[in-house]
């Protein structure tokens, strides 16, 4: 019997803070391949340290969705969990590179595989182009091909199209840059976007000058974070000047100083998060079957109806 | 009405040569035959014909063994779903015949309904103490336990639950025909972890984390609280149990205290199932009033009429009783009326909006 829990923040304010988490759980559950899928949070109910005894396995994998390592997996996430022998050396990471530790949460008795975050994973890189997909509607946006079904011509433009991937900077924790920077890298990498850059919250290069560092007459914008909330659909669309108010929503894409700007929301509400859940766990020894290719055939950009639920601003 | 089926006797007769006993039925086969056994007594030495024929002159009996019978069951399922219908203290025959009807239990604002299913099997429904009474087709009906995952999310007025185990729980929906393992799961659903946690302390096992080991557990932000216990007594603490933890704000019945040796003054509550340390919200607000706590009192002067000094006093009582939206807008007999509130404020703020004119820090 194995069985997959999904630690996530959540939140005592806004309650879709935990709606991706809810999500993705539906998505591994429906897969079949853990006898259960429980979620645990910070913030609401189950919290971490009531979570790990409603589950009857007694081999566990603990997924956090987080999008660095930092304070959270590596002090709270533990500790709450009671895996007394944890330290910061079990994951043997440079801060973007840990994949799982097996460890014993000892209120229960129980093993449990905690794996690293899964904003570092290298599936995460898959997860953010799908999500440019998503926001744009364009299965190909990016690829310079001349192919008639790239829906590029939408966009008035000759195809080029940027990439921002967005995130705290440093002050909050240093990992959080560096997961930024190792996604933009490995996205410039495989030549799609004509321009890839990491962009930041409260650090240079800012956000909020996001038409200075592109070229591209089209943006696809892509914030680093598990859910929507102040953040994702408050701070960065108003800093971009998508909108003067957050509450008025904006266009996708809309227009900033010449560039069409498509802004996509927290990445973690892409559905394909799903795969990269299963990665961890699969890495960390769970038995998954091919419930990764399932997943990621499911969770596929439908093509011309898709990008609808993004962008459109919070409204209320 | 119960019948027994030829399942279940083959069922019996199968496990009578380990022995079967279950709330007051005993098969055992023995070197002179079967033996069966109910509180109204015993036959033995019977071929296992006759073990077939006692049996179904006895279905109440052999369907309730057959039901409890299934061993991947959880351990704290079956104490949960036997609770339900007071296995433990009430004898077959009168549990089946309450069963017929329906038996009530009550979980949180949950009201849950037993029946008797086919093959002694019972079926459950739950939906909101508020609506027991409702005819099923007023309310959404729902079949996955998964689905109470929107129910819980929002309360009657649209708002935010932060905290799952508040009386605030959204009426208008049920849950029917679930089976023991799905009715556990929607329960875990509206109240998580509270069926394992009432389990743990049955068994005298509950891992309970007072105030004082769970603010010094804290780091990051919450880190703070620890300077709140400053060694000069728990009354900070009385407060915000009676502020976060009291019956009318939250259903678990507390069980933490100040710490090991020194309980709070305040009543932990009547629920059903217990609260093991104090909660995420709870930490966050103690985070707060960490804070605010670090003030110290000053001597203001204001000018009140009584009447006012009773207004004020009747605005933080309808603020703290969250019945602030029920005094109707005409209402000017409440002090906590808006007019009433406005009329206050008119001729008690100055410009700045201080109260008597008076400056906060002088
Ligand atoms: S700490 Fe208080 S408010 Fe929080 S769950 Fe326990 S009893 Fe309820």
């Amino acid at each position: 019997m194995q069985s997959l829990v999904i630690v996530a923040h959540g939140s005592h304010l806004n309650p879709d803070a935990s709606t991706p988490t809810y999500d993705h759980a539906d998505t591994v559950r429906e897969a079949g391949v853990f006898d259960e899928v429980r979620t645990a949070f910070w913030k609401e109910e189950p919290s971490f340290r009531e979570a790990l005894r409603t589950v009857q396995a007694e081999e566990v994998y603990v997924v956090p969705l987080f999008i660095s390592e930092g304070y959270f997996t590596e002090q709270v996430i533990p500790r709450e969990l009671r895996l007394d022998d944890w330290d910061e050396e079990a994951w043997d990471s440079d801060g973007t590179s840990a994949t799982h530790a097996t460890l014993e949460a000892t209120d229960v008795g129980k093993t449990v595989h905690y794996c690293g975050p899964v904003g570092t994973h290298d599936a995460m890189s898959d997860v953010i182009v799908r999500r440019a997909e998503t926001v744009t509607g364009d299965p190909d946006v990016g690829e310079r091909s001349d192919s008639p079904n790239s829906r590029a011509s939408r966009t008035e433009s000759d195809g080029e199209v940027g990439l921002a991937v967005v995130g705290h900077g440093t002050e909050r924790n240093e990992n959080s840059a560096k997961a930024i920077e190792y996604h933009a890298d490995r996205i410039a990498d495989r030549d799609r976007f004509e321009e890839v850059r990491a962009l930041f919250m409260d650090e240079d290069p800012e956000v909020d000058d996001v038409t200075d560092f592109f070229e591209s007459d089209d943006i696809v914008v892509v914030p680093l974070f598990v859910a929507d909330g102040y953040h994702t659909q408050e701070d960065i669309p108003e800093d971009m000047g998508l909108t003067d108010d957050y509450r008025t929503g904006w266009e996708t894409p809309a227009e900033v100083d010449g560039h069409d700007v498509w802004y996509a929301g927290a990445v973690g509400t892409e559905a394909l998060m799903a795969e990269v859940i299963l990665e961890r766990a699969a890495e960390a020894g769970a038995d998954v079957g091919d419930a990764v290719e399932t997943v990621r055939r499911r969770t596929r950009v439908a093509g011309t109806d898709a990008g609808t639920g993004a962008g459109a601003g919070t409204g209320d | 009405m119960t019948d027994v089926n030829d399942r279940q006797v083959d069922a019996l007769v199968a496990a009578a040569d380990d022995g079967v006993d279950c709330d007051g039925l005993r098969v055992r086969r023995g070197e002179d035959g079967y033996r069966f056994e109910t509180p109204d007594g015993a036959e033995t030495g019977l071929e296992e014909s006759a073990l077939r024929s006692v049996a179904a002159e006895n279905p109440w009996f052999v369907s309730n063994w057959y039901c409890w019978r299934e061993v991947d069951r959880p351990e704290v399922e079956t104490a949960f779903l036997r609770w339900l219908e007071s296995a433990d203290d009430r004898s077959v025959p009168d549990r089946y015949e309450a069963l017929a009807d329906g038996v009530e239990a009550s979980w949180g604002e949950l009201a849950v309904e037993v029946a008797l299913g086919g093959d002694g099997r019972r079926t459950y429904a739950v939906r909101h103490e508020e609506d027991a009474d409702r005819p099923v087709g007023e309310l959404e009906v729902y079949a996955d336990p998964l689905s109470a995952r929107e129910l819980v999310t929002y309360d009657d007025r649209g708002r935010y639950r932060p905290l799952k185990t508040a009386p605030t729980l959204q009426t208008g929906w049920a849950l029917l025909d679930l089976d023991g393992r799905s009715l556990v799961r929607a329960v875990d659903v509206v109240y998580p972890a509270t069926v394992t946690n009432w389990h743990l302390e049955r068994q005298g096992e509950l891992d309970v984390s007072h105030w004082r080991e769970t603010m010094e557990r804290q780091t990051g932000i919450y880190g703070v609280i620890r300077t709140w216990d400053r060694g000069e007594g728990y009354e900070h603490v009385n407060w915000v149990a009676e502020a976060c933890c009291d019956d009318s704000q939250c259903l678990k019945r507390r069980e933490w205290e100040y710490d090991d040796d020194t309980d709070l003054d305040v009543d932990g509550g009547d629920g059903a199932f217990p609260c093991r340390e104090p909660c995420s919200l709870v930490v966050a607000a103690a985070r707060q009033w960490t804070k605010l706590e670090g003030e110290q009192p000053q001597t203001y002067e204001f000018e009140l009429t009584p009447s006012e000094k009773e207004q004020v006093e009747a605005i933080i009582d309808t603020v703290a009783d969250g019945e602030a939206g029920e005094i109707r807008e005409a209402d000017v007999y409440e002090g906590a009326n808006r007019y009433r509130a406005r009329f206050l404020r008119a001729k008690r703020f100055d410009e700045e909006g201080r109260l008597g004119g008076v400056s906060t820090d002088d």
